[in-house]
């Protein structure tokens, strides 16, 4: 065999071999799976059902207006945390023999966000079963919005992997919570419109938070109101996540 | 076992002036080696005096300030990726996975190799068998007792079939028991693939049974090389340790047949040669002895010689030495 073609093989195994090892853990914690499918579903029916007993936007009620929202929301919680956990990974001591395995660095990265990915494709797959309860949702933009949030995943999981990479301990987990998560997730726009009415200081985050891109392209292929273009959309998040993958491979190369 | 000449023709790992430097601290400083194909080395010295340090270099995880290695012929600055598939690891700590079970931990560990799918099976089912873990291949690791997971290890280590495993502690925390059968479980491993094994650890004993070869390192140099019987051989023959109200140690260096002698308070410990024979002699110039004992010497003796201090002072674990004891239970007598 060519010497090429055996390390691309090689490499090819190892990204593998890392997506494996998620998949088998996502698997096992059951309760972790079960948690990232109740607390959306709170959301949508206990907040969304809540506020929406007062409150419609346009001609769609507030439930079904935020099925968007928080289907980029569990998308946002569940990527940056899986990317964080590799501090735990790193304190146990788990990491250690996969990292001095002949695999390049890029690979095992590539390898993790992969595994990030179908963990969080698998719960938002499963959020899309209940998308028959909002009559507003158009099933036929599932594909669409799916394509969004797996983009946004694919960034979001690198950023948790590149900021897991720099921290030392799992106490600056409440930082990165309320710093990058909460601010990521209210500035998108995922529970409520983000047109003119919105303050100026707001709206300008909101304008610079690529997750509104997200957010406003599934809720566009689901309930068919925008407020930018769809090539707007795809390409911030393409960009987002081209970004995000290059960062996290560089912090996660160099990486102790 | 393996004498010098032998190992010249099949070298597996070298190394021309290996040294690390942290920060100010010289962790390493200039080490020499050559380990022949199917070697059993043993490198020994207390904590910090650079053992980890240096296997971590050859395995291509530390990065050396200066000086070059090769293990198998692959540099191990630049031809990282090659060393890793020649070497097998187990590390000081635990790594296993244990959320996976015992067989998913040698999956994971065979995939990142590149064992091919046809084989993995296989290579998996026969590490199992050679550690005894069979029955429990099955369960998750975190149900694993402290030497099931070492043996698990140890499996995980020889998996891909390394040219090379380096073992750094490997019955740390385990009972006599358990780190007797450890040490079954890799000579027999080592004689299955003609692995070369290189070890740390500062249990002395089992250095001194598994080893073809020792180095003794001591803040980062290598002191002494050689195997265990000859550097034992080397403090000229048998100890015996006296205690007694005077002792004349003037004259009992001038005894033909010993040694070496160093005194200590009221006691004092003396290497010569053939004790059995010469020992009445010896006895009969110390006035008031209180207790005599006598053993052959171990390769901590060899570390205390070469350096002034006994090699478990410096240890996390502190195990005494038999001077301590037989000064403990001299203090019981009165």
């Amino acid at each position: 065999m060519n010497p090429m073609s055996d390390t691309m093989r090689r490499e090819a195994m190892g990204i593998q071999a890392v997506w494996w090892r998620e998949f088998k853990v996502f698997w096992r914690e059951k309760s972790r799976i079960i948690s990232s499918i109740v607390s959306p579903l709170m959301w949508l029916f206990l907040f969304g059902g809540g506020i929406g007993a007062s409150l419609r936007v346009g001609d769609l009620s507030y439930r079904d207006y935020i099925y968007p929202g928080i289907l980029t929301m569990s998308v946002i919680f569940g990527s940056v945390y899986f990317g964080l956990y590799i501090v735990w990974d790193r304190k146990l001591d788990v990491l250690k023999a996969v990292l001095v395995a002949p695999v390049s660095r890029i690979s095992i990265f590539f390898g993790k966000v992969l595994g990030g990915c179908t963990d969080v494709f698998l719960q938002v797959a499963i959020l899309f079963v209940f998308s028959f309860l909002f009559p507003s949702v158009n099933p036929w933009g599932i594909p669409l919005a799916l394509l969004f949030l797996i983009l946004t995943s694919i960034a979001l999981v690198s950023l948790g992997l590149a900021i897991g990479s720099l921290l030392e301990s799992l106490e600056g987990f409440q930082l990165i919570t309320a710093f990058v998560i909460f601010p990521l997730f209210f500035l998108s726009g995922a529970l409520f419109p983000a047109d003119k009415r919105l303050p100026v200081w707001i709206s300008g985050l909101v304008v610079v938070n690529p997750l509104s891109y997200t957010v406003d392209g599934v809720r566009s292929a689901l309930l068919g109101v925008a407020v930018h273009p769809l090539y707007v959309n795809l390409s911030v998040i393409l960009l987002f996540a081209a970004a995000m993958l290059v960062i996290g491979s560089l912090l996660f190369s160099r990486m102790k | 076992m393996n004498s010098p000449g032998r190992c010249a023709q099949s070298v597996m790992i070298e190394t021309h002036q290996l040294s690390k430097t942290f920060g100010r601290i010289e962790a390493v400083r200039g080490i020499d080696l050559t380990i022949g194909r199917g070697e059993i080395f043993g490198l020994l010295g207390p904590n910090g005096a650079g053992k980890t340090t240096t296997i971590g270099m050859l395995c291509t995880i530390v990065r050396p300030t200066s000086g070059s290695g090769a293990i198998a012929g692959f540099d191990i600055a630049r031809q990282p990726t090659q060393v890793r598939r020649k070497v097998g690891i187990v590390f000081q700590d635990p790594t296993l996975d244990t959320i996976l079970t015992g067989r998913e931990n040698l999956e994971l560990h065979a995939r990142l190799y590149g064992i091919s799918s046809r084989d993995r099976g296989r290579w998996i089912d026969e590490m199992l068998e050679l550690v005894d873990l069979q029955d429990r291949a099955n369960d998750l690791t975190r149900t694993y007792s402290g030497g099931m997971r070492r043996r698990l290890e140890l499996a995980r280590g020889l998996l891909h079939r390394p040219a090379v495993l380096f073992l750094d502690e490997p019955t740390l925390g385990l009972d006599p028991q358990t780190r007797a059968r450890t040490w079954d479980y890799i000579r027999k491993m080592a004689q299955k693939e003609s692995t070369t094994v290189v070890l740390t650890t500062h249990y002395m004993e089992e250095a001194e049974a598994m080893c073809d070869r020792v180095g003794i390192i001591d803040k980062g140099t290598i002191i002494a090389l050689d195997d265990p019987a000859r550097l034992i051989d080397s403090l000229g023959g048998d100890m015996v340790a006296v205690s007694a109200d005077n002792i004349p140690v003037d004259a009992i260096r001038a005894l033909p047949f010993v040694t070496g002698v160093t005194k200590s308070d009221s006691s004092a410990q003396i290497t010569m040669q053939s004790a059995r024979l010469h020992l009445p002699e010896l006895l009969g110039i110390i006035p008031g002895i209180r207790s005599v004992e006598m053993r052959k010497p171990s390769l901590n003796d060899v570390f205390i010689k070469l350096t002034g201090r006994d090699i478990r002072e410096d240890n996390a674990n502190p195990s005494e030495s038999w001077v301590e004891t037989a000064a403990r239970y001299r203090q019981r007598g009165k």
